[in-house]
C-alpha cells in the first residue's frame, strides 16, 4: 500500500490506496470526482486528462502514488464557482460536445493548450495538438472552433497566463 | 418560431453537466454494497471447452463468487436471439445457432464470454479471473465470409450448414438479367466493405442489482434503448417478469448503434446480482470493447450495372455475401437485408434490380447496425458504380447522375421503398456550388506542379430513416413494432415535463425536444424537462437508432401536445367565458383571438388541477400521451464532395475540403443538425481512409486497441463545409427526414471516388492506408 497525499480542486486529500491505483482510480473511486473519464486504457484518447501542477496530465498513465505532493485540478475544479471557465463556455456556445464522455479531458487538454499558446492559435495548430484527444461525435469541427474561440476570449482577457497555474 | 421555438440555434440544455463533470454515465453509479466483476472470455477463436475450473480463483482475495455458463443455464437463463425473422428464398427460416450468454461447451470468438468473477474490487476480480483455469481443444477457425461458405471450411453451428445462415434475395432477377443482356454498357465491379468498430467513447457496462425484499431487479446499462433491453430481457431471457424489471439507461457516452443490442454482460450482471447477494458492476475495458462490441460493415459485393445507349441505368445486379460473425445479435439479421438491398435504386431511376443476399457465420465478433446500417454499404455500391460508369462511358460524373436521377415523387422502387420527396439536382447543385468543382481542373494543374495528385469525387446517397411502420416492419419479420411513445405532462405552475422512449446518447434530445414545447406554447425551453432512459418513469418507447427521434419519437410528442393543446383551449375558454375555437396561444398566455382577453399558460395550468372552476364533466389534471406509428419511411438524401490531394512519394491523402449538401426535411435545431453531419462524416472518412478490424488467419484482433485501430483524430480532418436545402417530409407532422447516419453513409464512397480519380485507377479497398495509396501510386507510375 502508497500513502498519498495532494491537493485536488483546491482541497487537500490524503489516503492509502494499492500501489497499482491509477491517479484517474483515484480521483474517481477515493473523492468521488467521476467527470474524468476512462476511455482506452492505453493513454491514447485522452478522456481521463487533468491538470497535475499546471501541465495537462493524461490520469489512466500515472500512479496516483506519483502524483503524491502535487496539485491536481479535475473538470470539477475547473469552473470559477457558478462562472465557467471560458473553455467551458466556449465548448457549449459552439457546440463543441455531443455525448459529453470525451468532453472533461478535451476542455482539460485546450485549457492546457491555450495556456501555452498565450500568443495564440490556428486551425492547424489545435488540431496537430488535440492529436492526444480522441472524440467519437463531432468530427471535431466544433471542438476545434470551440477552442479557438476561447483562445481568443482568454487572450482578449488577458487570462491565458493568469491561468497557468491552474 | 420563438427564439426557442422550431428552426432556432439553441445552446443545448444538457451541456452544462457535461462540461462541469456532473454527466452521470453507468461507470459513475454506485450502490451501497456494490461489487465489482471480471469475464473471463476465450482466448481462442474456436475450442471445445474441455474444463473449467474454477477452485483456484474462488480462493484469491476479496473475491464472492466465480460463476460459470452451466449454472446460468441451470438457473433457466435464455440463449441470447436475433429478435429479426428472414426467410432465405427457399422459404426456410434463418438458421439461428444458439448463443448461450456464458458459453458453457464451445467457443466461437476471441472474447466469447465463459465465466463471470465477482469480487470487492475491480483489480480482484481481474486478478481472480486471470486464476480460472479453462481447459480448450482448439478447432480450426474462418474469419472471412467467402471462406467460410467454401467446402471443408470449419463448421461454427450445427443449425447452419455450410455456415450459411440465410440466401435471400429481393427484386427481380428475371427482369434485370434481360437488362444486363441487352445493356449497351455494363459496369462491372467487386466491392469490399471493409468491416469496423463503432467505438462509442465510453465503453459497455452494466451494474445489475437484485432487491431480495422486493424481489425487484434494477439494471443500469449503456443503453440505446432501455425498454427494448428490458422487454427482450423478459420475454426471452427469463431474467424476471416485466414489472420485477427497472432498466435505467442515465448518460450514455455515445452509441452509433453498438449500444441498442443487449449483449451477454447485463443479463449475466442481473443473474449473478441475485446469485452473489450483492450489486454487481462491470465496465468493460476498451480491449473488451473491441473484441465484442457488435462489429459493422463486412460486406463482400460483385455487381453490375446496365446502362442504354443514352446512358440511362436499365438494370442493377448486386450478389453480396454478408458476415455476421459467430453468433446472430439483436437485429443482425435485418441490417444486410431490409436495410442494405431496399436502398439499391439509390437516387435513381432504376427500372430492373435483383440482390442476392448470403449471411455467413464466421469466428469473428458479431456484427451489427452501426451508424447507417446497411445504407452505407448499399450507397457505396451504387455510388463506387456510378463514379466508375461515368468513367467508362467518358462522360461527367455528375451529369451521369443527373441523367438518372429519380424527380417525380412519390417514386416507386423496384426494392420496397416509396420515396416521398426531394429534390436530388439542389443537392448536386448545391454541392458543387460550394466546391467550386468548375475550377477544379486548375487545382488539379496546380498541384501537379508540386508533384501531388488531386482528385475530386462525389457521392448522392439517400437512405431510409424513421423506422418504421410497424405493421410494415412486421411483415418483413421485425419482432418488435417501431413506433414511439410519449407523455406531456404540464405541472400545476405551467411547467412541462415530457416523457419520451426515445434515448438520447449524444443527440441533444434535451434540447431538441423542448424546442417543440416552446415553440408550440411560448414557455421558455428551462420550463420543460425531457425525462428518458428509464423504465420505471416513462412507459415503454422503442429507443434511439436508424435516425428514428426526430421523425418518429418527436412526433409522438407532437401528438401528445395536440392533446394538451386542445385541453389547455377548453380550460381557457371556459374561463375567459369565450369559444375554444376562439383561442389562440401565444407568447406563453392563452387569449381570445381578436380581443384582449388573455390568461396567461401558467394560471390555465393551475386551474386545471385547483379544479375550481373546470368546464363541466371535465377531469382535472393536464397530462396526455400518445403512440405514433410512422405510415411510411424518411428518405433523407443529399450530395457530397470530397477533394483529395495525394502525396505519391509518401502515400498520405490529405483532405483539401469536404462540402456536404443535404436534404433532412424541416430541421429544428440547425446547430445540432450540423453537429450530427460532422460526426458522420468523420466516421465515414475514417472507414474510408483510417478505420479497419483485422483478424488474423486464426481468428485473432489484431486491431484491439487504439494503437493497432486507427481512430480519426482531429489532423485527419478538415473542417467541413455542410448546408442544407430541405424538402419537407409529407409523412409526418414536424416534416422531418432525419440526420444521424447521412454523413456516414454519403462520405466513404465521395472520399474513395476522389482517392481513385486522383491515381487514374478503378478501385482501392477501403481504408485507403498511406501504405496502399503508395503502393497504387507507384503502380500507376511505373
Amino acid at each position: 500500500m502508497s500513502d498519498v497525499s495532494l491537493t485536488v480542486n483546491g482541497r487537500k486529500v490524503s489516503a492509502s490506496v494499492e500501489d497499482r491505483t491509477l491517479l484517474v482510480h483515484f480521483l474517481r473511486e477515493n473523492l468521488g470526482l467521476t467527470g474524468t473519464h476512462v476511455g482506452c486504457d492505453t493513454s491514447q484518447c485522452g478522456a481521463c486528462v487533468v491538470h497535475v501542477d499546471g501541465k495537462a496530465v493524461k490520469s489512466c498513465t500515472m500512479l496516483a502514488a506519483q502524483a503524491s505532493g502535487s496539485t491536481v485540478v479535475t473538470i470539477e475544479g475547473l469552473a470559477d464557482g457558478a462562472d465557467l471557465h471560458p473553455v467551458q463556455a466556449a465548448f457549449k456556445e459552439n457546440h463543441g460536445l455531443q455525448c459529453g464522455f470525451c468532453t472533461p479531458g478535451m476542455i482539460m487538454s485546450a485549457t492546457d493548450m491555450i495556456n501555452r499558446h498565450p500568443q495564440g492559435l490556428d486551425e492547424a495548430t489545435v488540431r496537430a495538438e488535440l492529436e492526444g484527444n480522441i472524440c467519437r461525435c463531432t468530427g471535431y469541427h466544433n471542438i476545434v472552433k470551440a477552442i479557438l474561440a476561447a483562445s481568443e476570449e482568454m487572450s482578449k482577457a488577458g487570462k491565458g497566463k493568469a491561468k497557468k497555474a491552474a | 418560431m420563438g427564439i426557442e421555438g422550431i428552426g432556432a440555434r439553441v445552446a443545448r440544455k444538457e451541456d452544462k453537466r457535461f462540461i462541469t463533470g456532473n454527466g452521470r454515465y453507468v461507470d459513475d453509479m454506485v450502490v451501497p454494497g456494490m461489487k465489482h466483476a471480471a469475464f473471463v472470455r476465450s482466448p481462442h477463436a474456436h475450442a471445445e471447452i474441455k474444463k473449467i475450473d474454477v477452485s483456484r480463483a474462488k480462493a484469491m482475495p476479496g473475491v464472492i463468487d466465480v460463476l460459470t455458463g452451466k449454472e446460468l443455464k441451470a438457473d433457466g437463463i435464455g440463449n441470447l436471439i436475433c429478435g429479426w425473422m428472414i426467410h432465405s428464398k427457399d422459404g426456410t427460416p434463418m438458421k439461428m445457432g444458439a448463443w448461450s450468454p456464458l458459453a458453457f461447451d464451445r467457443v466461437r470468438y476471441v472474447g466469447d464470454a465463459v465465466v463471470i468473477v465477482v469480487a470487492d474490487t475491480k483489480g480482484q476480480a481481474r486478478d481472480a479471473a486471470e486464476a480460472v483455469e479453462v481447459t480448450y481443444k482448439e478447432k480450426k477457425a474462418v474469419t472471412e465470409a467467402v471462406a467460410a461458405l467454401k467446402k471443408g471450411a470449419p463448421q461454427l453451428h450445427p443449425e447452419a450448414d455450410s455456415n450459411l445462415i440465410y440466401d435471400w434475395e429481393i427484386g427481380d432477377a428475371k427482369a434485370t438479367d434481360a437488362a444486363i443482356a441487352s445493356a449497351a454498357h455494363v459496369t462491372t465491379m467487386k466491392i469490399v466493405n471493409n468491416r469496423l468498430v463503432p467505438n462509442a467513447m465510453e465503453p459497455r457496462a452494466a451494474l445489475g442489482h437484485y432487491d431480495k425484499g422486493e424481489d425487484h431487479y434494477t439494471c443500469w446499462t449503456t443503453s440505446q434503448n432501455p425498454h427494448v433491453a428490458r422487454l427482450v430481457m423478459s420475454a426471452f431471457y427469463n431474467v424476471a417478469p416485466e414489472n420485477k424489471l427497472r432498466v435505467i439507461a442515465p448518460d450514455v457516452g455515445g452509441g452509433f448503434g453498438s449500444k441498442i443490442f443487449i449483449y451477454p454482460e447485463e443479463l449475466v450482471c442481473l443473474w449473478a446480482s441475485k446469485k452473489t447477494g450483492v450489486p454487481v458492476k462491470w465496465v468493460a475495458d476498451r480491449t473488451e470493447s473491441f473484441l465484442t462490441d457488435a462489429h459493422g460493415r463486412d460486406h463482400y459485393s460483385e455487381v453490375q450495372m446496365a446502362f442504354d445507349k443514352d446512358n440511362r441505368i436499365t438494370g442493377f445486379k448486386v450478389d453480396t455475401v454478408a458476415n455476421l460473425g459467430a453468433y446472430m445479435s439483436l437485429f443482425s439479421s435485418s441490417v444486410p437485408t431490409y436495410l442494405y438491398a431496399t436502398l439499391l435504386s439509390g437516387q435513381y431511376n432504376i427500372p430492373a434490380i435483383h440482390a442476392n443476399v448470403r449471411a455467413v457465420y464466421t469466428n469473428t465478433a458479431p456484427v451489427d447496425a452501426y451508424r447507417g446500417a446497411g445504407r452505407p454499404e448499399a450507397t457505396y455500391l451504387v455510388e463506387r458504380t456510378m463514379e466508375t460508369a461515368a468513367r467508362e462511358l467518358g462522360v461527367s460524373p455528375a451529369e451521369l447522375r443527373r441523367k438518372n436521377f429519380v424527380t417525380q415523387f412519390p417514386h416507386q422502387t423496384p426494392v420496397i421503398m416509396c420515396y416521398d420527396a426531394g429534390d436530388y439536382a439542389a443537392s448536386l447543385d448545391a454541392a458543387m456550388k460550394e466546391a467550386n468543382y468548375a475550377d477544379f481542373p486548375a487545382r488539379k494543374a496546380a498541384a501537379a506542379k508540386k508533384g501531388l495528385l488531386r482528385g475530386i469525387g462525389m457521392s448522392c446517397y439517400i437512405e431510409a430513416c424513421g423506422i418504421a411502420p410497424s405493421a410494415a416492419v412486421g411483415s418483413l419479420g421485425a419482432g418488435v413494432g417501431l413506433w414511439e411513445s410519449a407523455e406531456v405532462r404540464v405541472n400545476a405552475v405551467g411547467t412541462v415535463e415530457v416523457l419520451t422512449g426515445s434515448h438520447s446518447h449524444g443527440q441533444g434530445h434535451e434540447t431538441t425536444f423542448a424546442q417543440l414545447v416552446s415553440d408550440r406554447f411560448g414557455v421558455p425551453i428551462d420550463s420543460v424537462s425531457i425525462v428518458h432512459g428509464d423504465t420505471d418513469k416513462v412507459q415503454m418507447g422503442m429507443g434511439t437508432y436508424g435516425s428514428r427521434s426526430g421523425a418518429v419519437g418527436m412526433s409522438a410528442i407532437v401528438k401528445a401536445l395536440d392533446k394538451v393543446e386542445a385541453k389547455a383551449k377548453k380550460i381557457a375558454a371556459h374561463l375567459m367565458e369565450a369559444d375554444e375555437g376562439d383561442i389562440v396561444i401565444e407568447n406563453g398566455a392563452l387569449k381570445v383571438a381578436g380581443t384582449d382577453k388573455t390568461v396567461p399558460w401558467f394560471q390555465m395550468a393551475l386551474a386545471a388541477y385547483t379544479a375550481h372552476n373546470l368546464p363541466s364533466g371535465m377531469e382535472p389534471g393536464l397530462k396526455e400521451g400518445a403512440f405514433y406509428d410512422p405510415s411510411n419511411f424518411t428518405f433523407p438524401a443529399g450530395c457530397y464532395i470530397c477533394e483529395v490531394e495525394i502525396d505519391p512519394d509518401t502515400g498520405v491523402t490529405k483532405i483539401i475540403q469536404f462540402v456536404a449538401a443535404d436534404d433532412f426535411g424541416n430541421v429544428i435545431n440547425p446547430m445540432i443538425v450540423e453537429g450530427q453531419v460532422h460526426g458522420g462524416i468523420a466516421q465515414g472518412v475514417g472507414q474510408a481512409l483510417l478505420e479497419g478490424a483485422h483478424y488474423d488467419a486464426s481468428g485473432q484482433l489484431l486491431t484491439a486497441s487504439y494503437m493497432d485501430y486507427t481512430m480519426p483524430r482531429a489532423d485527419d480532418l478538415p473542417s467541413f463545409k455542410v448546408s442544407t436545402s430541405n424538402t419537407p417530409c409529407p409523412g409526418n407532422p414536424l416534416g422531418i427526414k432525419g440526420c444521424g447516419e447521412a454523413g456516414a453513409i454519403g462520405s466513404p464512397p465521395a472520399v474513395i471516388n476522389a482517392i481513385t480519380d486522383a491515381l487514374g485507377i478503378a478501385d482501392l479497398t477501403m481504408p485507403a492506408t498511406p501504405q496502399k495509396v503508395w503502393a497504387a501510386a507507384q503502380a500507376v507510375k511505373h
